[in-house]
Order: C-alpha cells, then sequence, then structure tokens
C-alpha cells in the first residue's frame, strides 16, 4: 500500500516536470507566432514588454486571468465551464506517452500509438460542447463544423498511423523510433512520404488551424465555438490549440523523422562532431521546425470552404493513404532496403510469430 | 492490490451511474454525453484488465467517432423532452410489469453457479501485447467472421449512401469544373461598334 | 504461409465467395458502366446467381466439408438451401426490374443490396458458428431494411421500413443476448462443440438453457413472422414495395428454416422436448390469427401477410415433430411457400400501373375477362396456397401432418386441417372476384413486360408440375436429412 502511493508520488513528481515545461512552451510559442508571422507580414510583432517583447506571453496571462468571467444566461452553466478543460486535458494527456529520448518516457505502454490516437480523438469534445452549452448560434455552427471535420481527418490520419505501424511492426513509441535508427535515410519519411504528408495535413486540420480553421472562422462566424468565452475560459482553450500543435508536430517528429535520433548518424565525420548532443534536443528542434511551418501555413494559405474541405479529406487523402498501405505492404514482404530488410523487421516479427 | 480494489469499484460505480443517467437525464444531450462517460468508464475497466486494444478501440471509435456523430445530431435536431416524457409516462404501467417480469427472471437464471467458473485473470508480463495477440486471433482462427463483419460494413455503407437522395433537380451548387474550363469568350462578347457621330 | 492454407481450406465456401466478389463487381459496374449499359447491374447480378445455383447444385452429392476453423460447414443440406434461395431470389429480380425502372428507382443499389441480402442467407445456412450465423442474420436483414426504403417519394415504404428496422432489431438483439446466454454456459461459440455440452448438460445448466431458448426461439419467431411476434409483418408486406415484398417473404424465410435446423436441431437436440413446447403454441396461434384475420382484409397484399403468417405455422408443424421426416416436410413446405409467394406478390407487381400498385382485391376484378392467363395463373396460386390438389400447397401441407401423426400429435393434425379449411375461403373469394365479378370499365389494362410475363408462366406453372409430380423434390428433400 505505502510502496503503491510512493510509486504514485513518483508518477505525480514525472507529470509535473512535464508539463510545466511545455505549458512554458506553449506560452512562447504564442508569441513566437506573432513575431513571425509578423516577419512574414513585414511588421515587427510585439516588442513593448520586456526585451524584443520577451515578456509579453506573461502580460498576456495575466490580463485574461485578472478578465471577467462571463457566463450566458441562458447558457448551460455546468458544460460551459466544463468544456474548456475537456479540451485542454487530452492535449496534455496524449504527452504521457511521448518518449522523449530512450527511455525518457512517463509511461512506456506498447499501445502508445493507439493510446495517442485515441486520446486525440477526445478534444473534438470540448470544442462541441462549448458549442453547445454557448446557446448562441455561431458557438453551435463552429462546433458542428469542427466535428465534422475532425471526424472525416481522423479517418486518413488513422490509416497514416496504419502505414507507420505496418513499417515498424509495433505500437510502442519508442520501439517505433529505434526501428528508424541508422541516419536520414533510414527514417520512416522516404519510405512513407504519401503518409507523411497525408498525416501533415490532417494534423493541421485536427488542430484547427489555418487553412482549415472553419471552426472559428473569424470572418464567417466571429470566432466560432469559443465566441462566448472570455478570461481564463478562453485563455484554456487557447492554450489547448497550442499545446495540441506541439503534441502534433512532436508525433510528426517521431513517427517520420526518427524522433531524437541525430540526422548525422552513420556519417563520417559529422556523426563524430554531434556525437555530444542529446537526443532530447534533436527532437526539440524537429519538433519546432513542424511548429515552424504551421505557423507559416497560417500566414501563408487562405482559409478552405468547408464542401473543400471534405472533399480534400475523404476524396483525395483517404484514397491516396489506401493505395499506399497496399504499396507498403508489397515492399515490406519484398524487404525494401534499407528500411525493411529481414534483420531490422526481424526485431519485432520474433514477437509476432513466435 | 487494494489500490485495484478501489478503483476497480470507482469505475464500476462510474459506468452505473452514467449508465442510469443515460436513461434518467432530460435532456438528450446530456444523456448522449452520460453515455459517453459510460464508454469512458468501461474503457478503464477494461484497462484493467490488460485489455488495452479493446479499452483504447473503444475510446477511439464509439467516444471518439461514433458518440460524437450523434451528439452532433442531436443537438441539431433539438429535440422537445416534454413530448417525449408524456408517451414515456403514457407506457410506464406495462414497462414496468415487463420490466419487473424480466428482472424476475434474470435474478433467477443470472446466478453464478449456473455459469462455469472463469477463475482469476491471468496476470501477463511486461512484454505482453494484447494487439499482437489480438491480431493473431482475429486474422487465423477467426478470419471468417472478421470478414463477415467487415461485409457487414460494406453494407451498411452502400445502404446508408443509396437512401440519400441522389441529386435533388432543384439543388444550387458551384460546378467546379466548369467553372474551371470557363473561358472569357463564354462570359464576355467583344463587339465592334461604329461610334457615334457627334451632332 | 497462411495465405496458402487459407485458399486450400475455402474450397467448401466457393459458392459463397463467389458470390461476394460477383457482388463487389456489381457493385463498380453500376458505378462505371452504368452510363453506357443502365441495365447492367441486372444482367451481371442474375449471371451470378445463376453461377451460384450451378456451384451449390455441384455440392449437392458431396458429404459434409467444413471450412474456415470449423466455422463454415458445407453439407446436401445447405446447398439444397443454397439452391433454392437463388433461385427465389433470381425469380424477384426478375420481377423486379420492369418496376425498378418504370418508378426511376435506382438499379444498380438495388440489385447490390440484394445480392448482399442473399450472401447473408446463404450464410445463414452454412455457417457453423453462433457468431458468423449471427452476423449472416444481420447480413441479410440490413439490406431488406435499406430494399424497402429504397423508394423515397412513397411515405407507406419509409414506415414500413421503420417498422421492419426496429422490429428486426429488437429479433436481433433477443437472439443476441439468447446465445450470449449460451456461451456462458458453455463458452464455446461453436455449434458442435455446444452439442456436446448440451447433451451433457446439469440441472442448472438446463435452467439458463430454458431461459436462453426463451430469447433464441422469440428472436426465430420474430424474423419467421409467426404469432404472436407476426405484428411487423401485415404492416411491412403492405407498406414495402411489391418487388421488395415478394423477395423479403420468399428467400429470407428459407434461409430462417436453416438457421433455425442450425440453432435447434443440430445445437441442443437434447432439448426438443422444450423447444417442441414453444413451438406448438406458436404454430397454433400463427396457424389460428393467419387464417382468421386475413378472411376480413379488403387488401390484397396484406391478405398475403396474414396467409403467410398462417403458413408460417403450417411449416412450424414439421418442426415440432421433431423426427427426420417432420424436417424434411418442413424444408419441403418452406420451398413450396416461397414459390406460391413469390408468385402472389408478382401479380401485384406486375398489375401495377405507372408505380401505383394493384393492392386491393377489387383491382383484381373480372381479371378473366381482361387477361384470362393471367387469372389462371392466380387461381393456380390460390388453389397453391389453400392446399387444394393437385398442387404443390396440397403435397406440402399433407406432408407435414403426415409427419405429425407419425409423431401421435393428432390433435394439432386435426386442429391445422380445421384451419386450412377457414384459409380456404379467402383464397377462394378471391378467385370469385376474379372469375365471376365484373371488371371495373374505366381501368386500362398495364402492358406486361415479356421477361417477368415468362417468368410468372414458368413460376406458376412451376407450383402445378410439382404438385402433379412431387416425389422428386421430396425424395430431395428426404434425402438430405438422412
Amino acid at each position: 500500500m505505502i510502496h503503491d502511493i510512493f510509486i504514485l508520488i513518483y508518477t505525480l513528481i514525472k507529470v509535473v516536470l512535464i508539463t510545466l515545461p511545455l505549458l512554458l512552451f506553449v506560452a512562447y510559442l504564442t508569441y513566437l507566432e506573432r513575431k513571425i508571422i509578423g516577419y512574414i507580414q513585414g511588421r515587427i510583432g510585439p516588442n513593448r514588454v520586456g526585451i524584443y517583447g520577451l515578456a509579453q506571453p506573461f502580460a498576456d496571462f495575466f490580463k485574461l486571468l485578472t478578465k471577467e468571467l462571463i457566463i450566458p444566461t441562458a447558457s448551460n452553466r455546468y458544460l460551459f465551464l466544463i468544456a474548456p478543460v475537456l479540451a485542454l486535458v487530452p492535449a496534455l494527456a496524449a504527452w504521457a506517452v511521448i518518449p522523449f529520448s530512450e527511455g525518457l518516457v512517463l509511461s512506456n505502454i506498447n499501445a502508445g500509438l493507439l493510446y495517442l490516437f485515441a486520446i486525440s480523438s477526445l478534444g473534438v469534445y470540448g470544442i462541441l460542447i462549448a458549442g453547445w452549452a454557448s446557446n448562441s448560434k455561431y458557438a453551435l455552427l463552429g462546433a458542428m463544423r469542427s466535428a465534422a471535420q475532425t471526424i472525416s481527418y481522423e479517418i486518413a490520419m488513422g490509416f497514416a498511423f496504419v502505414g507507420v505501424l505496418m513499417a515498424s511492426g509495433t505500437l510502442n513509441l519508442q520501439d517505433i523510433v529505434l526501428h528508424q535508427q541508422g541516419g536520414i535515410l533510414h527514417w520512416f519519411w522516404i519510405p512513407l512520404l504519401p503518409l507523411f504528408f497525408v498525416y501533415w495535413v490532417s494534423a493541421v486540420a485536427e488542430t484547427n488551424r489555418a487553412p482549415f480553421d472553419v471552426a472559428e472562422g473569424e470572418s464567417e462566424i466571429v470566432a466560432g465555438f469559443h465566441v462566448e468565452y472570455s478570461g481564463m475560459t478562453f485563455a484554456i482553450f487557447f492554450m489547448a490549440e497550442y499545446a495540441n500543435m506541439i503534441l502534433v508536430s512532436a508525433i510528426a517528429a517521431l513517427l517520420f523523422l526518427g524522433g531524437w535520433l541525430s540526422p548525422f548518424e552513420n556519417i563520417p565525420v559529422l556523426d563524430a562532431w554531434f556525437d555530444w548532443v542529446p537526443g532530447f534536443a534533436w527532437l526539440l528542434l524537429k519538433t519546432s521546425g513542424f511548429l515552424f511551418l504551421l505557423i507559416w501555413l497560417r500566414a501563408t494559405f487562405p482559409r478552405y470552404r468547408y464542401d473543400q474541405i471534405m472533399r480534400l479529406g475523404w476524396k483525395v487523402l483517404i484514397p491516396i493513404t489506401i493505395l499506399w498501405i497496399v504499396v507498403l505492404g508489397f515492399s515490406i514482404e519484398s524487404h525494401l532496403g534499407p528500411w525493411f530488410t529481414e534483420e531490422r523487421m526481424a526485431i519485432t516479427h520474433d514477437t509476432f510469430v513466435g | 492490490m487494494l489500490l485495484e480494489t478501489i478503483f476497480f469499484y470507482l469505475f464500476a460505480a462510474g459506468v452505473v451511474l452514467s449508465a442510469v443517467g443515460v436513461v434518467f437525464l432530460r435532456n438528450p444531450v446530456h444523456s448522449a454525453l452520460s453515455l459517453v462517460l459510460a464508454f469512458v468508464f468501461s474503457a478503464c475497466l477494461w484497462l484493467m484488465l490488460q485489455a488495452e486494444f479493446l479499452a483504447l478501440i473503444l475510446i477511439l471509435v464509439y467516444v471518439g467517432a461514433v458518440m460524437t456523430l450523434f451528439l452532433f445530431v442531436v443537438m441539431t435536431i433539438n429535440l422537445d423532452a416534454d413530448i417525449k416524457k408524456q408517451t414515456f409516462v403514457h407506457y410506464l404501467p406495462f414497462g414496468l410489469l415487463l420490466m419487473a417480469l424480466l428482472a424476475a427472471l434474470l435474478l433467477f437464471v443470472l446466478k453464478p453457479a449456473h455459469f462455469l467458473s472463469i477463475g482469476q485473470p491471468i496476470i501477463q508480463d511486461q512484454d505482453y501485447s494484447n494487439v499482437q495477440v489480438l491480431g493473431k486471433v482475429l486474422y487465423t482462427h477467426y478470419v471468417y467472421p472478421f470478414e463477415l463483419a467487415a461485409v457487414l460494413l460494406l453494407v451498411a455503407i452502400v445502404a446508408a449512401i443509396s437512401l440519400n437522395p441522389r441529386q435533388p433537380s432543384n439543388k444550387k451548387t458551384q460546378n467546379t469544373e466548369k467553372q474551371l474550363y470557363i473561358k472569357r469568350a463564354d462570359r464576355v462578347r467583344l463587339l465592334s461598334m461604329p461610334t457615334e457621330k457627334k451632332p | 504461409m497462411y495465405l496458402s492454407t487459407f485458399f486450400a481450406n475455402a474450397t467448401p465456401a466457393l459458392p459463397e465467395i463467389a458470390l461476394l466478389s460477383m457482388t463487389c463487381i456489381v457493385l463498380l459496374a453500376d458505378l462505371f458502366f452504368s452510363r453506357l449499359c443502365p441495365r447492367i447491374p441486372y444482367y451481371l447480378t442474375q449471371l451470378a446467381l445463376l453461377g451460384v445455383i450451378c456451384l451449390s447444385l455441384c455440392a449437392l452429392n458431396k458429404p459434409q466439408t467444413s471450412a474456415f476453423f470449423g466455422m463454415f460447414m458445407a453439407d446436401p443440406l445447405s446447398s439444397l438451401l443454397n439452391v433454392f434461395i437463388c433461385l427465389t431470389s433470381l425469380f424477384s429480380f426478375l420481377y423486379a426490374r420492369s418496376f425498378l425502372e418504370e418508378t426511376k428507382m435506382p438499379l444498380g443499389e438495388y440489385y447490390t443490396l440484394g445480392l448482399f441480402s442473399v450472401l447473408g442467407m446463404m450464410l445463414m445456412v452454412s455457417s457453423q458458428n453462433f457468431l458468423p450465423l449471427f452476423l449472416g442474420l444481420e447480413l441479410q436483414s440490413l439490406p431488406l431494411y435499406a430494399m424497402i426504403a429504397l423508394r423515397r417519394s412513397s411515405g407507406i415504404a419509409s414506415e414500413a421500413a421503420m417498422k421492419y428496422f426496429i422490429m428486426g432489431s429488437l429479433a436481433s438483439a433477443m437472439l443476441l443476448y439468447g446465445i450470449s446466454l449460451l456461451y456462458g454456459v458453455t463458452h464455446s461459440l461453436s455449434i458442435s462443440e455446444a452439442a456436446i455440452i448440451f447433451s451433457q448438460g446439469t440441472a442448472t445448466h438446463n435452467t439458463v438453457f430454458a431461459c436462453a431458448l426463451v430469447f433464441i426461439i422469440a428472436g426465430i419467431a420474430f424474423k419467421f413472422g409467426a404469432a404472436p411476434f407476426h405484428a411487423w409483418a401485415p404492416d411491412v408486406y403492405q407498406g414495402a414495395p411489391s418487388i421488395v415484398t415478394l423477395f423479403l417473404g420468399s428467400a429470407p424465410k428459407i434461409a430462417m428454416l436453416g438457421f433455425t435446423f442450425k440453432f435447434l436441431v443440430q445445437a441442443m437436440p437434447t432439448l426438443q422436448t422444450q423447444w417442441q413446447l414453444f413451438f406448438i403454441i406458436l404454430a397454433v396461434l400463427s396457424m389460428a390469427l393467419g387464417n382468421i384475420v386475413a378472411v376480413v382484409q379488403t387488401n390484397f397484399k396484406r391478405m398475403l401477410a396474414y396467409s403467410s403468417i398462417s403458413h408460417m405455422g403450417y411449416m412450424l408443424l414439421g418442426l415440432i415433430s421433431g423426427t427426420q421426416a417432420g424436417y424434411a416436410a418442413a424444408t419441403f413446405y418452406i420451398i413450396a411457400y416461397a414459390f406460391m409467394t413469390l408468385a402472389g406478390f408478382a401479380m401485384i407487381a406486375l398489375l401495377s400501373k405507372a408505380g401505383v400498385e394493384a393492392e386491393s382485391i377489387k383491382d383484381f376484378q373480372g381479371l378473366n375477362y381482361k387477361h384470362p392467363w393471367l387469372a389462371f395463373l392466380v387461381m393456380v396460386v390460390m388453389f397453391s396456397m389453400a392446399g387444394v390438389p393437385p398442387t404443390i400447397g396440397f403435397f406440402a401441407k399433407l406432408s407435414v401432418l403426415q409427419a405429425l401423426v407419425q409423431v401421435d400429435l393428432v390433435w394439432l393434425a386435426a386442429l391445422a386441417l380445421i384451419f386450412s379449411v377457414i384459409g380456404a375461403y379467402y383464397y377462394i373469394a378471391v378467385i370469385k372476384t376474379m372469375y365471376f365479378d365484373q371488371p371495373e370499365k374505366s381501368t386500362p389494362f398495364p402492358t406486361l413486360p415479356l421477361d417477368a410475363t415468362i417468368a410468372i408462366s414458368v413460376n406458376g406453372l412451376l407450383l402445378l408440375i410439382l404438385g402433379l409430380f412431387p416425389s422428386g423434390l421430396i425424395e430431395l428433400c428426404n434425402k438430405v436429412f438422412l
């Protein structure tokens, strides 16, 4: 009993160690976004609070914290308040299985990929409930759009995951990364290139980011599902969105770009030069690259029309994934090198056949 | 072991309470959300039995997809709770009678003594992967019912799509193909007209 | 490694696999070639059914072989039922074509769904495990719900689809609950394994078995449409377009009989005394209610619906006897019934004018003056349903009654006879309307499509010819139970 409680407390400490830096990252991601979009659009971005505006996230945070919480009279009070939490919790809970480096993971479960997928599919509830509980037409419209969009793109994303599962033969995220060992050409982005692309498009759609941000759609439905939210509740929605952005970027890095593995592996001179860099730093770098891409996309593309989003999801992305899974099946059966060589597949194959 | 027991009763109570909520909550949206909660709790129970694949698939498919669409529909059609209640009361005595009969029958039949003992669940070691074991059985021994289930889903898709209205004649929609192939000549007609003489 | 053994083991399921492949081809052909040739789904469908009939006929004389780890079993009984399932479906799809084209219903979807349903029926008679049996049942009924609702402009069809869907789901749920109880006791879903455990069942087990039996028989009776679980049948038969009614009234009943054999005869032979009692109640109620209520119907489809309820009652008599001869008689009865129902509803479908169906018995007034051949065929069908010699219906009734008398259930046989005399009244009333009433002047007679006319002639004459020379079919039915 005492042992159990000890383990519980130890785990809680680990959770805090993951969550706090994550939230800090979220705060600075908002700053980064404003800066980057500013430069892309020929502006400077926030530069008043602190040096280069570096204290801006904290200023925003305290502003939102002290603002009045407005709960619309005809709304459903409890659901209205629960909704933001429901949006944030899956975004944080998913980090439980993300390996930051070899062995550096909160919970090394065998069905990690499945867990990620299941948890990320829960995020839509925050939006749906917020939209309904607000008792506002714009909010409901946003929620409906978001629900349909998330469901549609989840399928394509799931098939992309299936491709990764086939290529690595395991659902354990750590093993998936280890399966990509051997340098930049051994990572899954080459054999799974179409799936990588599909994953990334669906990831952008799943996080409701531009150009798939019809759920918010400022210019059409004001702010969509969170139009009635103010103060801290709005801040939590905001945090959930950015935490999700970091999550999908980290997953992309783990599944397709070799996670914490160095890109210079097996390259004679560079390999030794960069030997000192910790695996965590590579993961951070790759994740940041994807985050930059997300922001870049937002600054570049106009919003999709709703029916175009549906057509892209159902008629383009899903057929691509199905086709590529067939191709992948053949290439794995023929042990196409350097990704699916016999000894590489044998690592996980033993457990299958044996 | 104690902690496990506590969690089991916690989750079990959660399942039962949310299931009761599904039936007795007045607002259909609340009922649906209650059902979501019941699914989540039963997934937790499955997790405790080391059936992680079933647990996660339950969350993924039922909570993540099916119930989302269900909520989608319930939220859009805005059911009137009062009408539902009137008919409910109307049939209540008969329903109660039936329920009592069924409950009595099941109480009589569903005794543990009537079923072969299942025994304690086997505690698997760290490397045990529920997903692999299930996959192996599903694609060998159970491949026949598995394929049948796939055909059933195909039928459901065909049925659902064929029941949709096909191209209503009064639908006003853009034809992208047509729009893309439009040429200037289709829209603008350039005329050469003699200039008017000034008086 | 698995793949090669898989294909080697799958050969007994060749008819089913062929049908599934053809169904997918029909689905795709409808998508890609229906502009070139709108009837291509229809032709392919009939081709597929003909092929499956041939394959099943080849398998008729083979000994029983199992596949898919014992979950599938092809034996003479399943092959025989398969042949007749496909044959009745072939006829019903043939009758459907002109109606579908007239009312502009989607041809491709209708036939694809129909083929899926046929596949489900074939699986229902040849699976050897509760799990695929149940899946087959669902596969059979799911397309039927959609086929009824396919005519979207008809409100009554949507209502019928809804009723059928809800009732059908309820029946499936009951059946599933019964199966789950059985599984709780036996820890096995395999029929052959379950049969062994049932035979050694102790007294405590028997309580659960009896309870499970209640649910299973209720589910089966729902699907058969036997009283007191018949309430959906008249509304669905009437509401659905006739072409769908003739499909769902014929082939699924044959499949359901195979399903019942699997569940009761093969899995629980030791519980015979228990399910016999249930079936006696069902049969008596069905015969009484079906025949008596049918007398007052003015709608022809509704009348046929009640008549089908009563026919289910007679068919159950064969099961009640619990002997090989009884089972063979039930099989013979259900095949005869399927062809009679086909012909009966096909008449309504044929006489429909521009999508308006000739539902009322009044629409048959003086048919003899307008189209004597059709009137003659209707007369044959009516005589056959009433069980008047020399039609097939007579021998069907005779054989079930014989089976009953052999096991000393004379009182039941006498009761059945009395009800069939009551039933004869309304069948003959239709004949009287056709031959002795004057036709209404104003209604023009619809032009009949040639293929359907030939089919209905073959169908009607089959009832007569099989009635004159029934020994072949009876022998066949007896042979598969040896």
